[in-house]
């Protein structure tokens, strides 16, 4: 499905602030697989997947998407086939047009007739259909601009953007980290609906470590532009938070801290 | 009556410049300085190409050549990654030459000899057509305009303009979209010229100097009135603002005690004006708030 191999980036490379983003990172992903990432800051979780959009080329390596070579593929191509939801809500969505006509948007980018006029009556009840199942309200305001909407609306109206036509790989980037704690949580439950309702290859960062332990059916945890452990399986369903710090101190010599991580 | 008539003729054929201008200020949130170019651009094409006898190529051709200029813009703007008001300029600049080229090196030609489509109408005379041809342009190419932003490609330059961040995401290619809204804004733009130099019967290369003013002061007439909600009322509006300057200019050319040259240091003003409101209103409101905050403590 997705393979990164050997994957390197370095920032400003040759000058004192250079900073190895990704240190040959290699990945293998299933199909249907749904993996958490967690990291302090600068870990290169970020980069991660920033590298997989195309929003940078990497110093080395390559980056294959079912069988594709898509290293050096432009961001907009790739974007036919990987869906990317940010942590900002500002980000997802054109806030001056209607909530159909983003999707509308996102819809038609893959069987994009360029002079069609869109939204169709067709695509409106799709529309419809879809923003009914988060239970949200969302179905009844169509017509209204998204600037309008809160956070949390925002986020799920991305995150169907993302998915209406399901993705070769979904990437979600600490999503829910900008939402007070209630809407964060419809946030995630719309999430793994919607995943698992197509069975989408998905990459989620969190910041929150028990959710990540319990979210999916993989964890990966990175530092400094490494992967440091990749749990699935027996082993994932053993750990416990506790256990994943004292691991990291273990290895790293030094206590996991960051205040921006959740240790419930 | 005169003036009356006059002034709707002129703000439905500056109106298609208004529509253009629309695009570019308002759909791309990019002041585009190729407008001064693009206008004279379609202005002298129409012109020598009317001159020689084909009024209706004239606009065809004037509207090529302003999506020419735009398309330059465009690629300066995204291939090169150009400051996009320097581009703007770079292009405008360059057209100064070649407007003089295409009117054969002077900087007017007139058209009092040659048949322009004014003249040519069947069943309407002169004046009649001085009405209907620009009410006709008008409606059409709001139409035209309104149809496209709708379409895929449409709301995808739509969408560019508002969060390109968003369409980087999301598979659109964004500096596609630039370019292409660049042509479509320059060629309504040089439509606009190319349809006021048979309209007047000459053509004069500095008759674009200030009209991307005269374009913004008809959109934000035109959004004072009608509000700024959603394209279509927004090109509605850049056609209402547009035949409202034109009134304004009649008036005051007429009542005011103001020779006819400060039409454009007026223009400027009424632009800079509506620009500043949000910006002193807030300071207002902040001045408000701290004299309440002071009473209060």
């Amino acid at each position: 499905m997705l393979d990164i191999q050997n994957a390197l980036k370095v920032f400003e490379k040759g000058t004192p602030s250079e900073h190895t983003a990704l240190n040959h990172v290699s990945l293998h992903l299933d199909r249907g697989e749904f993996v958490t990432v967690i990291g302090s800051n600068g870990a290169g979780k970020s980069s991660l997947f920033n590298a997989i959009c195309g929003v940078f080329l990497l110093n080395e390596g390559r980056i294959l998407l079912d069988g594709k070579d898509i290293t050096f593929e432009k961001e907009h191509r790739r974007a036919l086939t990987i869906g990317r939801v940010f942590q900002d809500p500002m980000k997802g969505t054109a806030p001056h047009m209607t909530i159909e006509e983003n999707l509308s948007l996102a819809y038609s980018r893959v069987m994009a007739r360029p002079l069609s006029f869109s939204p169709s009556a067709r695509q409106r009840a799709l529309f419809r259909d879809r923003l009914s199942e988060f239970g949200m309200g969302l179905e009844d305001r169509m017509k209204t601009q998204v600037g309008l909407l809160s956070g949390g609306q925002r986020q799920a109206v991305t995150l169907l953007m993302c998915t209406i036509v399901p993705p070769r790989l979904l990437l979600l980037d600490e999503h829910t980290a900008a939402l007070d704690p209630a809407t964060a949580e419809k946030v995630m439950e719309i999430t793994k609906k919607t995943v698992e309702k197509d069975h989408l290859t998905t990459l989620m960062i969190t910041h929150n470590i028990s959710a990540s332990l319990t979210t999916g059916n993989r964890t990966l945890m990175m530092d400094s532009g490494e992967i440091l452990f990749d749990f699935s399986g027996e082993q994932r369903r053993g750990m416990t938070v506790d256990g994943l710090m004292k691991l990291y101190s273990v290895n790293r010599h030094r206590v996991l801290d960051n205040d921006r991580m959740l240790l419930m | 009556m005169k003036l009356l008539v006059g002034s709707l003729q002129l703000g439905l054929l500056y109106g298609i410049l208004a529509l253009g201008i629309y695009i570019s200020f308002r759909i791309l949130s990019i002041p585009d300085l190729t407008t001064e170019g693009s206008f004279s651009f379609g202005l002298s094409v129409s012109a020598a190409l009317t001159a020689l006898g084909h009024p209706w190529l004239a606009l065809l051709a004037g509207m090529a050549a302003g999506a020419a200029a735009g398309a330059v813009t465009g690629i300066l703007q995204t291939r090169f990654r150009i400051h996009p008001i320097l581009s703007g300029i770079i292009t405008m600049s360059g057209l100064y030459s070649v407007n003089l080229a295409v009117l054969g090196g002077s900087p007017n030609l007139s058209l009092v000899r040659a048949p322009t489509l004014f003249k040519i109408l069947p069943f309407l005379s002169k004046n009649e057509a001085m009405t209907v041809l620009p009410a006709c342009f008008a409606l059409l190419f709001l139409a035209l305009v309104i149809l496209f932003f709708h379409t895929h490609v449409g709301m995808s330059i739509r969408a560019v303009g508002d969060n390109e961040d968003m369409v980087r995401a999301s598979s659109i290619n964004v500096n596609g979209c630039k370019i292409l809204s660049f042509c479509v804004s320059n060629a309504l733009v040089a439509l606009s010229g190319a349809l006021i130099a048979q309209y007047q019967g000459y053509a004069d290369i500095s008759s674009s100097t200030g009209i991307l003013v005269v374009g913004l002061a008809s959109v934000i007439i035109g959004e004072a009135l009608f509000g700024r909600r959603g394209v279509t009322l927004g090109f509605i509006s850049a056609i209402a603002g547009s035949l409202i300057y034109r009134y304004i200019v009649a008036l005051a050319t007429k009542y005011s005690p103001l020779p006819a040259y400060m039409l454009k240091l007026v223009s400027a003003l009424i632009v800079a004006l509506a620009l500043a409101i949000p910006a002193v209103r807030q300071d207002f409101g902040t001045a408000a708030l701290k004299r309440g905050g002071k009473t209060h403590a």
